[in-house]
């Protein structure tokens, strides 16, 4: 699966595209797999304001995932 | 209808003369510009392809429903814009002028708080990544109550 990062997330990610394996389950999961990794990023996917998008759809809580998802993480967006 | 989200800059008339061509009584226009001054150098737009694309064309659908509107218009940058750079138009046609300068208004203050872009402010000692202001919010919880 692909994973997005937006605006500052992608800086504290080092970049705007990570693969993740296609074997996790769910947000969540993913969300703990990427901040056993980089404990910074972890906590900013958990900050104020922080959305997750599962294939281009907003999900609050918590998503099954499944092979070939496209996660984006976004922060508070800035407007036009 | 139609959203644009592009980096290349854009001809203004020729983005009306689409309008005017609708058989409308009125077209009404705005163009957003990249504010210059406090040392800006340049400001840098990002988006999410396909998604940020979805959630204008929603606003849009807002406008359509709330304003008697024959055809509109959203055109927007993103990328490195320099201070003076037109960013955003936004159109509407009508039959009388009231639709159409309302509905302008409407979109661009949605726009302002909901449109998914991430901007950063380009200075000469550093960048910072912005959020709407205050009065943006404002602007746009009005329409929420206004009938």
């Amino acid at each position: 699966m692909r994973v997005l990062f937006f605006g500052r997330l992608a800086e504290i990610a080092g970049g705007r595209e990570q693969a993740a394996p296609d074997t996790i389950p769910s947000l969540s999961a993913l969300v703990g797999h990427l901040t056993q990794a980089d404990a910074m990023l972890g906590e900013a996917l958990a900050g104020k304001g922080v959305r997750a998008a599962v294939n281009k759809t907003i999900v609050t809580g918590d998503a099954p995932l499944k092979s070939g998802d496209e996660i984006a993480f976004m922060p508070p967006l800035s407007g036009g | 209808m139609s959203v644009s989200i592009q980096a290349r800059a854009f001809d203004i008339a020729a983005e009306l003369a689409a309008l005017e061509a609708s058989g409308a009584g009125a077209v009404a226009s705005f163009v957003g510009l990249v504010r210059g001054g406090d040392d800006l150098v340049a400001l840098e737009l990002e988006h999410y392809p396909g998604f940020t694309e979805a959630e204008i064309a929603r606003i849009e659908a807002a406008a359509r429903e709330r304003f008697d509107l024959i055809d509109t218009r959203i055109v927007h940058r993103y990328g490195a814009m320099r201070p003076g750079e037109a960013i955003v138009l936004v159109a509407a046609s009508s039959k009388h002028r009231r639709d159409a300068l309302l509905a302008v208004d409407f979109l661009m203050d949605y726009l302002k708080t909901d449109a998914p872009f991430w901007k950063r402010e380009i200075r000469a000692d550093g960048a910072q990544w912005i959020e709407p202001r205050a009065d943006d919010r404002v602007a746009r919880a009005a329409w929420e109550t206004k009938t």
